[in-house]
C-alpha cells in the first residue's frame, strides 16, 4: 500500500530525514517510535505535503501512485489521512460543515455521489456514538477553544467521518489522560480492517496496550533503525532508547 | 444553511456581473450647473418645495471642496464630464411584470435574481432600481394592506408630498458633506419606505441596484421613516455591468426610528471593483446615517463590501432616544487593486444608549482598507456603553490594514470597550484543510467566511447565503 525507499528530506539546508524506508502493507498497523527531534512528524508532513520540507532523495508511493507529486489534497483524496500532533484551529468554521465539505470533496474527487445533509448527520451520529464523544462537538468550531484532549478526540473523529485507507497519527495519544487514549483506540480498532492501514506514531508504548500493532519501528536520527513486533515496544520502555544508540544529540 | 458557506464550484476570476444591458436611455449631456439642476426637477415633474430643496443643495455644494482625509487615493474627479440623469425609455411605469423591457428581466435573470422566483418563493417585495428610475415595484398591495409605504422617491414626492417635506435632509441634511450636498442636488431616484405606528412589515423589502448606463453618475436616495412600535428589514444589493470610465457613486440613505421602531438596514455591495490594474471600477462615496429618534429605538446596520474600485462610507447611527440602540456589522473586502476607507459612527445622546460595532476586514493582493470608527459620547448620555470589536484578516503580505478608532467621552459614566486583532490565514490552516481534502480555495474561503461569521450571523438567511458566494468568488485566486 505505501512503500518509502531511501527518503532523504530537508527543512531549510537542515537533512532531517536520512534515507528512511518504509514498507506498510495493507490492513497493517505499523507503529513508529522514536526519541523526541528524530524525525517523525517530519515523516508524517512529508508524506501528506506540508510545504516547508524539500525531498532531496527516494521515492514514496501510495498505491502505485507517486505520491510525493500531489498535492495535498489529492492525498487525501486517494485516502491518505493525518491526525495531527498539534490540531489547527479554525475560528468560527463550524466543525459539521468542516467535515460535510471535506467528505464531499474526497467523494467528488472520487467520482463518488455527495451525501446530503441528511446521510450525513446520520453518519455522524453513527461515529459520535462508536466514539462515545458528545454531540456538543459537532456545533462548535473546528478545534476552536477545545482543550488539547479534545483536540485529538476531534482529529479521531475526522477520521473516523473520512475513514482512509491509510491513516497517520502523530502521537495522537500524548496528553491524554486513560479515558481519552480508550476512545482513541477505540476510533483506530474501529477503523481496523483488511482494507485499511494505520501508522501510530507514538512516544510511549502505553498506547500499544489498546492498540495491537502488527509491526514496530524504531526511528532515530532521520531513519529507521530497528524493526520488529510488538515485543521491540516492551524492550523499548524496559531500556529506553539508549540501547540502540538512537539517543538525539539534539 | 446560513451559518454554512455555500462555496459554489470555481468559476472565472474576472467580474462576473461584467456585462453591459443594450436598452435605450434617454440621457442628459454631461455637465452640471443650475439649469441641469432645473431640468432634472422639472423632468420628474416635482413640486416647487422639492427643486427649492435641490437648488439650495446645488449653491451650497459649490462652496464646497472634496473631502481629502480619507485614506483613498484616486485621480481628480471632474463633476463636469458626468451625465446627471438616465432614465430607461418605456414612459409609463409598468403595471405588472409583463410589462417590464425583456432586456432589463435578461438582465436580472445574469443576476440570478428571477423576481418572479422571488415574489414566489420568498415572499420579498422587490423595487427594483434600474438606472435612475425605478421600473419595477411588487407586492405593493400586499404591503399597503399593512399600512406600508414602499415606492421609488419620485413617486412618494408625488403621493406623499408631506412625509417628503417633513423627512427629507432631517437626518443627512444638505449640508453634511461634499457628497451629500450633490446627492441633495441631483439625486435622481431611490427609494422611499414609511412603516405606520405599530406595524410590523410583513416582508423583508428589498432593493437591487444596478448602475448602467455609460458615465452616469448614480445618486440614489434613500428614505425609511418607522414610525413609533413599528418594525422593518430592509435589504439592499448591488452589482454593476463591467467598464471603462470610472463611476461615481454617491448615495444618501436616511434612516428615522421613532419610540420602541426597529430598522434593520442590509447591504451586500458587489460593484465592479476596476480590472487587475484597477481601471474602471465603481468609486462609492456614500452617506448612510441613521437617527434613533426615539426612545428605545433600534437601527442595525449590517454590510458586506466586496466591490468597488473605493469605497468611501460610514453608516453611522445618531443615538437621541433614551435607551436606544444603534448597531454596525460590517465585512469589507479589498483585493486587487481595491481602496476602502470605511466604518462607522456612534453618537450616543440620549441617556443608557448603547452601541456595538463589529468590523471585519479583509485584504488580499495589494487591497489597502482603513477602519476609521468615531464613538461619541456626549455630556448628557448618561450611562451610554459601546462595545468595539474590529479584527483584520490579510492574505498574502502586499495588502493592508489600517484602523483609527476616535472616541470621544464627555459623560463619566460611560463604558467603553474596544478590541482589535490583525491577523493573518497562516499555513497551518490552509495545510489543515487540504490534507482533509479541500483545495487552496475552498480553504481559503472557509476560514474567511469563518471569520465573518459573526456578521454573516445578523444578515436575513438568503442574503447570507449570497453574501458567503460572493466571498468566495471574490477571493478566488487571492492565495498561491
Ligand atoms: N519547521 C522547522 N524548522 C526548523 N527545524 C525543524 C522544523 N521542523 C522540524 N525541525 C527539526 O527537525 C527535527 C525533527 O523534528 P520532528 O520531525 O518534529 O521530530 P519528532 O516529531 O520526531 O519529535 C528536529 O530537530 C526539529 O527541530
Ligand atoms: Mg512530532
Amino acid at each position: 500500500m505505501l512503500s518509502v525507499k531511501g527518503l532523504k528530506a530537508n527543512v531549510g539546508d537542515k537533512e532531517i530525514l536520512k534515507g528512511l524506508d518504509l514498507e506498510i502493507g495493507r490492513g497493517e498497523v505499523h507503529a513508529i517510535m522514536g526519541p523526541n527531534g528524530s524525525g517523525k512528524s517530519t515523516l508524517a508532513h512529508v508524506l501528506s505535503g506540508r510545504e516547508g520540507y524539500t525531498v532531496t532523495g527516494g521515492s514514496v508511493t501510495f498505491e502505485g501512485q507517486d505520491l510525493l507529486d500531489l498535492e495535498p489534497e489529492a492525498r487525501a483524496h486517494l485516502g491518505l489521512f493525518l491526525a495531527f500532533q498539534y490540531p489547527v484551529e479554525l475560528p468560527g468554521v463550524n466543525n459539521t460543515y468542516f467535515l460535510k465539505a471535506a467528505l464531499n470533496a474526497i467523494r467528488k474527487a472520487r467520482g463518488e455521489p455527495e451525501l446530503d445533509a441528511v446521510s450525513f448527520l446520520r453518519l455522524m451520529k453513527e461515529k459520535l456514538k462508536v466514539l462515545h464523544l458528545d454531540d456538543s462537538l459537532l456545533k462548535r468550531p473546528v478545534n476552536f477553544g477545545f482543550s488539547g484532549g479534545e483536540k485529538k478526540r476531534n482529529e479521531i473523529f475526522q477520521m473516523a467521518i473520512l475513514e482512509p485507507k491509510l491513516a497517520i497519527l502523530d502521537e495522537t495519544d500524548s496528553g491524554l489522560d486513560i479515558d481519552a487514549l480508550r476512545i482513541v483506540a477505540d476510533g483506530v480498532n474501529a477503523l481496523r480492517s483488511p482494507e485499511r492501514s494505520v501508522i501510530l506514531v507514538t512516544h510511549y508504548q502505553r498506547l500499544l496496550d489498546y492498540i495491537q500493532p502488527d509491526y514496530v519501528h524504531v526511528l532515530a536520527k532521520g531513519q529507521i533503525i530497528r524493526s520488529g513486533g510488538k515485543e521491540l515496544a516492551l524492550e523499548l520502555e524496559d531500556k529506553g532508547y539508549g540501547w540502540l544508540g538512537a539517543e538525539e544529540a539534539a | 444553511m446560513s451559518a454554512s458557506p455555500a462555496v459554489e464550484a470555481i468559476v472565472e476570476s474576472e467580474y462576473e456581473h461584467g456585462f453591459i444591458t443594450e436598452i435605450e436611455s434617454d440621457t442628459f449631456l454631461p455637465g452640471l450647473d443650475e439649469g441641469v439642476v432645473r431640468a432634472i426637477s422639472a423632468r420628474k415633474g416635482e413640486p416647487e418645495f422639492l427643486l427649492e430643496y435641490r437648488l439650495k443643495a446645488f449653491r451650497h455644494w459649490q462652496t464646497l471642496a472634496t473631502p481629502r482625509w480619507a485614506h483613498v487615493h484616486y485621480p481628480e474627479i471632474d463633476y463636469q464630464a458626468i451625465s446627471y440623469f438616465s432614465a430607461p425609455k418605456s414612459k409609463d411605469g409598468p403595471k405588472s411584470l409583463d410589462e417590464i423591457d425583456p432586456a432589463l428581466r435578461e438582465t436580472y435573470n445574469k443576476l440570478g435574481i428571477p423576481i418572479e422566483e422571488q415574489m414566489a418563493l420568498s415572499g420579498i417585495a422587490v423595487d427594483a432600481v434600474f438606472d435612475s428610475v425605478s421600473v419595477a415595484t411588487t407586492f405593493r398591495t400586499k404591503l399597503a394592506e399593512a399600512g406600508v409605504i414602499f415606492c421609488a422617491i419620485s413617486e412618494a414626492v408625488h403621493d406623499y408630498p408631506d412625509l417628503i417635506k417633513q423627512h427629507l435632509g432631517s437626518v443627512v441634511p444638505h449640508t453634511d458633506n461634499f457628497y451629500a450636498a450633490l446627492n441633495a442636488a441631483v439625486f435622481s431616484d431611490g427609494t422611499f419606505v414609511y412603516v405606520p405606528k405599530g406595524v410590523r412589515c410583513p416582508m423583508e423589502l428589498s432593493t437591487y441596484f444596478r448602475i448602467n448606463a455609460r458615465n452616469t453618475g448614480q445618486f440614489e436616495r434613500t428614505l425609511i421613516v418607522a414610525e413609533a412600535g413599528s418594525h422593518v428589514s430592509y435589504l439592499e444589493g448591488c452589482t454593476a455591468p463591467m467598464r471603462d470610465e470610472n463611476q461615481l457613486h454617491a448615495a444618501v440613505v436616511e434612516l428615522i426610528a421613532m419610540d420602541d421602531a426597529e430598522i434593520k438596514y442590509s447591504t451586500v455591495q458587489n460593484w465592479y471593483p476596476g480590472d487587475a490594474q484597477g481601471r474602471g471600477g465603481i468609486y462609492n462615496f456614500v452617506t448612510k446615517r441613521g437617527d434613533c429618534r426615539g426612545a428605545r429605538s433600534k437601527i442595525s446596520w449590517t454590510q458586506v463590501e466586496t466591490g468597488s474600485a473605493i469605497t468611501w462610507k460610514y453608516p453611522s447611527c445618531l443615538l437621541r432616544g433614551d435607551d436606544s440602540v444603534g448597531e454596525f456589522y460590517s465585512v469589507a473586502v479589498t483585493k486587487g487593486r481595491q481602496q476602502a476607507d470605511t466604518g462607522t459612527k456612534m453618537i450616543h445622546l440620549g441617556r443608557n444608549t448603547r452601541s456595538t460595532i463589529v468590523s471585519k476586514g479583509i485584504s488580499a493582493g495589494e487591497g489597502q482598507q482603513t477602519y476609521r470608527g468615531l464613538v461619541r459620547i456626549a455630556a448628557k448620555a448618561q450611562g451610554a456603553r459601546n462595545h468595539t470589536q474590529c479584527d483584520s484578516l490579510l492574505i498574502g503580505d502586499r495588502c493592508g490594514a489600517h484602523t483609527f478608532p476616535y472616541i470621544e467621552v464627555k459623560n463619566p459614566s460611560a463604558q467603553m470597550e474596544h478590541e482589535a486583532t490583525t491577523s493573518k490565514i497562516s499555513d497551518d490552516q490552509l495545510f489543515y484543510c487540504r490534507s482533509r481534502g479541500l483545495t487552496t480555495e475552498d480553504s481559503v474561503s472557509m476560514i474567511v467566511n469563518g471569520f465573518c461569521k459573526q456578521v454573516f450571523n445578523q444578515l436575513p438567511m438568503e442574503f447570507a447565503v449570497e453574501a458567503q458566494k460572493l466571498l468566495s468568488i471574490s477571493l478566488e485566486g487571492a492565495v498561491g
